[in-house]
């Protein structure tokens, strides 16, 4: 139900709706280590002051960082806020409050390291950071770097400790969070740059922009926002000078400790394993999202794949054509393309889908041409004697196919379509680019937040497990039941 | 009751059949012998328009399909007619043909229940006596596949009865079978005749052929080359092909 209420057009309903990629996307928006269930970081903390101040309800929306600004324009919610970069680029795609935050780009190395703490130390060296940034653009302008480009900082700093990186050049915030948080990297040199942050509205969305920002001035006026970016220990003097605020409020860097203290290592398995208990229900979730979309793509699929395997066996010749191109078609073409162009392309014809819906349908339109064929097979390998026999009993077309071939052929594919199922249950996971938190996702932010790739990914390793088992049991028992007729002698 | 007039068919530039004429009485058996390719059972094939012929008329119990006139097309007004014609005629394949995913009773109601509504007790009612009939009783709730090749045989026939046609066709129904068990199956036909029923049978079996047809059609080229009772013909053939097929397989 609340995947479909995120469809709501923006700020309808007294709600203010908003988007940015909580996966392991610290201090900005992110999952608190402490309790998984929590979103906090500054700019979520931003949006709850900002909502506070005129009286609406904020609705997170989760996305994918590359679906952010896609998202927005096809209006799935009102505002993106997720460290943005004021760029002109950027500022062709989106209409842009003014900043809220305004940092630097930071070196981070390995404790062992030399001090590389200029750009032009880093001359010759390996150097990560996160794809489309200012950073990156940075980097590009020494072609003797040898410039690695992360989708996730995590990645990014396992790779430094590694020794797969010399360096990695990331916003100030980031480097703060990843870096100075670890006892073996070192964040040094002064900041590079200037990067501005501000929240994104879709081109357009004036009556929204003008409120929001309005508000954010309030913010900065009043001190509020001072206050939280002092609370997670990211108040700066560039901040000051930004602002002309040079005040220092009573507040302790809170959410700064807090976040240390989380992340520091737990020691006895004892601590572990409550950390671990702790992410079930997380897995849980994740699980049922899986299996609910994995069930309904599989009815969809093995539905429409019927009914395109008799177009092809049994139709007229154009609806034999329809009925191979869609096949070909689908089968030619990446799934990941079509979940994408479902979700974000059909609103363009006027299609709207809620993630879920789209995810179920993408999934359930590509399965159904794989379907379609093992069908085929099945249809094919049902004697033509079975069809004379049923024409003969004065049987019509329609009723031998549906009592006498299409049940014989349903018996055939039965092993293969749960094979597929299984398949549909991994591959269910490309919907977590629109939006949706299914269990591989769940994986990815777990994982990513406390870099502990081993114990979540045996947790959701085995709950995918779990699913696919009854799936298979199910399949054995109705091969045994259904094949009784035909395999016996 | 079922008339046949100058059926021919080609499947391409081959002609199987060269415009064959059939006449039946009620109650006759009918046997269509000849050497293999002779066309003799798509000749049966197309009487229930299982095949549908190029030429020619067939009418049985009054429902008529001429393919004699400009139309050449098989349209939906003809596949229409030939399922009011089907309704009158039974047929039984040389494989049986019975739907391994039903029990026996099933393959025997299920055409009954679908095309004529018959409600299921009473279907169900029918189907036992057929199955009695043919000598079946106690394999009702079994698969096809779990019973010999004559008892499926005989199953397919109380299948097509339970339709109740005017006129059974069987295309080389024993052919896949051994003697003895083939003798069951005869067995039932026998009878079936003794009770009145109109029977077209394709046949190798010589010794049924002569024994149990009122009539024999001796089929060459997709012609007809020579008709008639089974003893004289059997006995005095009158033309040269006849003997010589006859020759070869006594």
């Amino acid at each position: 139900m609340a995947m479909l209420l995120a469809v709501l057009p923006a700020h309808a309903d007294g709600t203010l709706s908003w988007a940015s990629d909580g996966q392991a996307n610290v201090p900005y928006v992110f999952h608190d280590p402490a309790d998984q269930n929590r979103l906090t970081g500054f700019e979520y903390e931003i949006v709850q002051a900002l909502s506070r101040r005129f009286g609406m309800t904020p609705r997170f929306i989760q996305n994918d960082w590359d679906g952010l600004i896609p998202g927005l324009q096809r209006g799935l919610y009102g505002m993106v806020l997720d460290g943005i970069e004021m760029t002109p680029e950027h500022a062709e795609a989106v209409l842009f409050s003014r900043p809220y935050y305004v940092t630097a780009e930071r070196i981070t190395l390995r404790r062992d390291e030399p001090d590389y703490d200029t750009l032009e130390k880093l001359h010759g060296h390996v150097v990560g950071t996160i794809k489309d940034t200012l950073a990156e653009r940075m980097l590009r302008h020494d072609p003797s770097i040898t410039l690695r480009s992360y989708e996730e900082e995590t990645n990014a700093y396992s790779d430094l400790r590694d020794g797969r990186l010399d360096a990695i050049l990331l916003d100030g915030p980031i480097a703060q969070y990843y870096g100075q948080t670890q006892d073996d990297l070192k964040v040094v040199g002064a900041p590079i740059g200037r990067i501005a942050y501000g929240i994104a509205f879709a081109p357009g969305n004036h009556a929204l922009h003008d409120r929001v920002d309005a508000a954010l001035a309030g913010l900065i006026a009043d001190g509020t926002l001072h206050r939280i970016l002092a609370r997670w220990g990211l108040w700066t003097p560039q901040m000051a000078n930004e602002t002309g605020d040079h005040s220092t409020p009573a507040v302790t860097p809170s959410a700064w400790d807090a976040y240390r203290a989380a992340l520091a290592p737990r020691v006895g398995w004892r601590m572990k394993l409550d950390r671990y208990v702790g992410f079930i229900p997380l897995i849980l979730h994740g699980a049922w999202l899986t299996l609910a979309v994995s069930a309904l793509a599989m009815v969809l699929a093995v539905a429409l794949g019927l009914l395109l395997a008799l177009m092809r066996a049994y139709g007229p010749k154009p609806v034999v054509w329809a009925g191979t191109l869609y096949v070909e078609v689908v089968r030619g073409t990446p799934l990941l393309i079509q979940v994408l162009f479902i979700f974000y392309g059909l609103p363009s014809l006027g299609v709207r889908l809620s993630p879920f819906v789209a995810g179920v349908i993408a999934l359930g339109l590509n399965y159904a041409a794989y379907e379609a064929e093992n069908y085929r097979a099945g249809l094919t390998s049902v004697a033509r004697g079975q069809m004379e026999a049923a024409i003969a009993l004065n049987l019509t077309h329609r009723q031998a196919l549906r009592l006498v071939i299409v049940p014989q052929a349903f018996r055939i594919v039965v092993p293969v379509m749960t094979n597929d199922f299984i398949s549909l249950l991994k591959d269910s996971s490309l919907v977590s680019v629109i939006t949706l938190t299914e269990l591989s996702e769940t994986y990815v932010r777990l994982s990513a937040t406390y870099y502990d790739y081993l114990g979540p990914g045996l947790m959701v390793g085995a709950a995918y497990l779990v699913l696919g088992l009854p799936f298979v049991r199910l399949a054995r028992w109705a091969e045994r039941r259904m094949g009784r007729a035909i395999s016996s002698r | 009751m079922l008339e046949a007039r100058g059926i021919a068919k080609a499947f391409g530039a081959h002609e199987v059949l060269s415009g064959v004429s059939l006449d039946v009485e009620r109650g006759e058996l009918v046997s269509i012998i000849g050497p293999s390719g002779c066309g003799k059972s798509t000749f049966l094939r197309c009487l229930n328009l299982l095949e549908q012929p190029d030429r020619g008329m067939i009418r049985i119990e009054g429902v008529e399909i001429d393919r004699d006139g400009p139309q050449k097309r098989w349209t939906r007004a003809d596949e229409a007619q030939a399922h009011r014609l089907r309704a009158h005629v039974g047929m039984v394949f040389q494989s049986f043909n019975l739907f391994p995913h039903r029990t026996v009773l099933e393959n025997v109601i299920m055409a009954p229940l679908a095309v004529k509504n018959v409600p299921r007790a009473q279907a169900t009612e029918v189907a036992r006596d057929l199955l009695d009939k043919v000598g079946l009783k106690g394999t009702a709730d079994r698969y096809p596949l779990t019973l010999s090749g004559g008892q499926q045989q005989r199953a397919a026939i109380a299948r097509a009865l339970a339709m109740k046609p005017a006129v059974m066709l069987y295309d080389e129904p024993t052919s896949a079978l051994d003697p003895e068990v083939a003798e069951e199956v005869l067995a039932v036909m026998r009878q079936l005749d003794h009770d009145g029923m109109t029977q077209i049978v394709v046949t190798h079996d010589m010794r049924f052929a002569r024994a149990a047809s009122d009539r024999v059609l001796f089929l060459d080229h997709g012609r007809v080359v020579e008709e008639g009772d089974p003893d004289v013909m059997f006995a005095h053939p009158s033309d040269e092909r006849t003997r010589r097929f006859l020759r070869s397989v006594l």
